[in-house]
């Protein structure tokens, strides 16, 4: 794995660098925190090296683990000071590196801050600590009949502080939103420890709508220690409908159908054959495996909005070329269905040694072209690629396959994401729908933005932390790195040397 | 309107605001002129002026993909039209203070009208913005996707921010479909009660879409699946209001053109945005509510303090009407302000735009 810890030393040195004496770091940090708070041990550091995107590893100085606001303000004030970079970190399952850790700098975990401190069953919100689990939260409100919306598939895992600083979706957003939609205030401290609020329990919020800037802000702006998240009635019931397709062109065709018809699903997913054999052979949904592609669409509501929903649904389906239906006769069939789905990356990671999933955006229309263009790059990379997309908006999540151990396949199944990406700009989409841009895709900020935009965004970071000091280096490229990855780009996509390391 | 059409326009604009930074002259940002009685959307009479409306004109519609991008000079009406041919609608159904509206005071505005209860707000629909900043630069931010998350979120950062940090040259917004069916109940209540009722509904599954309380009734409407809105209309009871006489009520409300929003001389209309579930009273001359109780209307005179009781509610306020400055809404703590102030130095350092309703008064 050599040349995966050679990727982040040399995202490092592109980056700026930051003077810091480590054993008077830690002795600060010490005085300011009791001792089993901070961990400086090599072996206590190892499990903080990399989020859910292993391939980016870097050991910090030191890792807090604060357990209520004044210690986090401890925290970012010694920081501060002594200007030492801080990565905030929930728990680490984000998918690009985000809460990959500086070496110059101190990962701050708010795992610890995990109390519910107040819901309020009448209006509908649960004012939350960072690292309140997702999944707690509807757990915790459901004897009110209420659940907070956004599911992103680690929901079990990932925090509700993860999720602001992501603006994380999950496979409901078409109909419920995202972070962004769901998260009515936040509190918290900038980077040198001065206190802040942003958003409101009250319909609007005066001046400007700093809530949005900081939802999806990747921990840059400011660090979060307080989420109220708006709580949605839970629909009475939901069904589900399984579409085979004997084209994945006949699947996207009938996804524009469905929402032409003015059908707004639940949940509305697409599988392409290679996903749906992995998975079957792994979870046993019982999906159609001589399918080309295959369609999960979700109604929720009350049992006749959903009777309703479901029959509008199948005539649309039928009408566009489904080769079969089925729609789910009870709950446990309904959970059956989406096994298979949740089931996916643990099913690529079944077949593959490694897999690499990516996350663009594109227009619903472009998903047809997009899968084609995939499996032409297939045979180019010598890679295979399972292709799950959140239909519905048009978020593709292929799993790209590869084996760490075989010299140069990661890079090339790097090389193969970065051109999924740039395809999914050129088809007028985004590179990152919802796991951020971290350090995985920083390099394609470069062709999503321009350098004014992207001189914007660094005005904008300044504004909230003018030492350049929470999460330095994520998210935004310097010109110079930009400068650098348009000298290594080609037309067309491809580089002159896919088994070299690109820095 | 033709690609170097375009460009002319903004290279104009890009020039006035050059000569406004050497001459330190102000710039206003103008649209249909629909806000103009709002007290902070008044143009000092050296202003340099921008009329949006030299750039309209819908530049992407597609019913499969809920998007519509549109030019900010572009009248609400027609981007209303065109969406209602392929029955979809902005479900923030934003005010129409007169027909002249263009959709980029709409975004500037962050206002919409009363079916945000159901439907949700101008901000959860911009998806994207193409953005002349006081700098000269034109910039572009999210896109026409549901889902990006690259780069800060600077699309929603400028709704509500009252043409004070730029031209919106196009704005993207996600659309949705009319629902199938539509229903009004009305309810004999005082208003604690319809606030109360108000909130236990909204925390049960039922299609509501908005909210009115006003003297002594309230006017819940309903919309969604067609079986789902005749459910609902037994559950909750009252009395069934006529389509027309609903469809009528509900346009007044929402351009505030209802009788309720006639504010006679010497009085001050005020708005609260307070937590829907904080208690309610009568307050003033007139009072009334939006949604479940968040947005608040009082007719009061003009020695009384709508700042003082928001902010103990705790919520904020807007003079809406009457009576002149301040319109100033409320205080934000420093830390607060002083990122606001350099958000503001990113987009207009020079502050050509004015304070829009930001501004001490």
């Amino acid at each position: 794995m050599e040349a995966v810890v050679d990727r982040a030393r040399a995202w490092a040195q592109t980056e700026r660098h930051f003077e810091v004496d480590a054993e008077q770091l830690r002795a600060c940090l010490l005085a300011v925190l009791p001792a089993d708070r901070v961990l400086c041990a090599p072996e206590e550091l190892a499990p903080y090296e990399c989020d859910g995107l292993s391939v980016f590893r870097a050991q910090p100085l030191a890792v807090v683990l604060p357990q209520s606001e004044d210690e986090v303000v401890a925290v970012l004030k010694v920081c501060h000071e002594m200007g030492v970079p801080v990565v905030p970190r929930g728990a680490g399952t984000g998918l690009s590196g985000g809460a990959m850790p500086h070496p110059q700098g101190v990962v701050l975990s708010l795992a610890r801050l995990n109390r519910i401190l107040a819901i309020d069953p009448v209006a509908r919100t649960a004012r939350v600590q960072p690292g309140v689990r997702n999944l707690t939260i509807s757990e915790a409100v459901a004897p009110y009949g209420l659940y907070y919306a956004p599911d992103p598939s680690s929901q079990i895992a990932c925090t509700i502080g993860g999720n602001v600083a992501e603006n994380s979706g999950g496979v409901h957003c078409l109909k419920y939103g995202l972070t962004v939609h769901n998260v009515l205030a936040v509190r918290g401290f900038t980077a040198s420890g001065e206190p802040v609020a942003f958003g409101s329990v009250a319909p609007d919020a005066p001046g400007y709508d700093l809530l949005a800037l900081t939802i999806g802000s990747e921990g840059m702006l400011a660090v979060v220690t307080e989420i109220t998240v708006r709580l949605l009635p839970k629909p009475v019931v939901a069904k589900c409908l399984l579409a085979a397709f004997d084209s994945v062109r006949a699947a996207g065709e009938a996804v524009a159908a469905v929402i032409a018809a003015g059908i707004i699903p639940a949940g509305l997913e697409m599988m392409d054959r290679g996903a749906t054999v992995a998975v079957e052979d792994f979870i046993h949904a019982g999906y159609p495996t001589d399918a080309e592609a295959l369609l999960l669409c979700e109604a929720d509501g009350t049992e006749a909005e959903v009777a309703e929903e479901i029959a509008r649904m199948k005539a649309v389906l039928e009408a566009h070329g489904a080769t079969e239906i089925r729609v789910s006769r009870d709950e446990a069939e309904r959970l059956r269905f989406w096994a298979g789905r949740k089931a996916a990356f643990p099913a690529a990671g079944r077949i593959s040694a490694d897999y690499y999933c990516m996350d663009g955006t594109i227009p619903r229309r472009a998903i047809g072209a997009m899968l084609e263009a995939i499996r032409e790059m297939e045979s180019r990379y010598g890679l295979r690629c399972l292709n799950v997309f959140h239909a519905g908006d048009g978020n593709l999540h292929p799993l790209i396959l590869f084996d760490a151990n075989v010299p140069g396949e990661w890079e090339r199944a790097e090389a193969f994401g970065a051109e999924i990406l740039e395809r999914s700009v050129a088809l007028g989409g985004t590179i990152t729908g919802e796991h951020g841009v971290g350090v995985e895709k920083i390099n394609q900020m470069c062709v999503q933005f321009t350098p004014e935009e992207r001189e914007a965004f660094f005005q904008i970071k300044a504004a909230f932390d003018p030492d350049g000091v929470l999460n330095p280096g994520k998210a935004i490229p310097t010109l110079h790195r930009c400068a650098e990855y348009g000298k290594m780009r080609v037309s067309g996509g491809a580089l002159p040397f896919p088994d070299l390391p690109r820095f | 309107m033709t690609d170097e059409t375009q460009q002319r326009i903004i290279s104009e604009w890009q020039e006035r605001l050059h000569t406004a930074r050497e001459r330190r002259q102000p710039v206003r940002i103008r649209g249909g002129g629909s806000k103009s009685h709002l007290p902070w959307c008044g143009i000092p009479d050296d202003a340099l002026v921008i009329d949006t409306r030299a750039l309209r004109g819908v530049e992407r519609y597609e019913p499969t993909e809920l998007v519509v991008t549109v030019r900010g000079g572009t009248p609400l009406a027609e981007v209303e039209a065109l969406l209602a041919e392929r029955n979809q609608w902005l479900p923030f159904a934003p005010p129409r203070f007169h027909a002249g509206t263009t959709i980029g005071g709409v975004v500037a505005s962050g206002l919409s009208g009363p079916t945000r209860l159901g439907h949700g707000t101008v901000r959860d629909a911009v998806l994207g913005v193409r953005l002349l900043d006081g700098r000269g630069r034109v910039l572009r931010f999210g896109g026409e996707v549901m889902k990006n998350v690259a780069g800060y979120d600077v699309s929603r950062l400028l709704v509500g921010s009252w043409g004070t940090l730029g031209v919106l040259l196009s704005v993207s917004l996600k659309v949705a479909p009319v629902p199938p069916a539509s229903a009004t109940r009305r309810f004999a209540m005082t208003a604690v009660e319809a606030s109360r009722q108000l909130n236990r509904w909204a925390g049960q599954p039922l299609p509501l879409s908005a909210a009115l309380w006003a003297d002594g009734t309230l006017w819940v409407q309903l919309r969604g699946a067609r079986a789902a809105v005749e459910e609902a209309g037994v559950q909750l009871g009252g009395e069934a209001v006529a389509d027309d006489e609903a469809d009528a009520l509900w346009q007044r409300v929402r351009d505030h053109h209802e009788a309720l929003w006639t504010v006679s001389d010497g009085m001050v209309l005020w708005r609260l945005a307070v937590p829907p579930t904080a208690p309610i009273t009568e307050v003033g001359a007139r009072f009334w509510f939006e949604g479940t109780g968040g947005i608040r209307w009082v007719v009061a005179p003009p020695d009384w303090d709508g700042f003082a009781y928001a902010a103990q509610l705790g919520g904020w306020a807007w003079r809406w009407q009457g009576a002149p400055a301040p319109r100033w809404m409320n205080a934000r703590p420093e830390t607060v302000a002083a990122i606001e102030a350099r958000v503001r130095d990113v987009f207009d350092p020079d502050r050509l735009f004015g304070d829009g309703p930001f501004g001490e008064g």
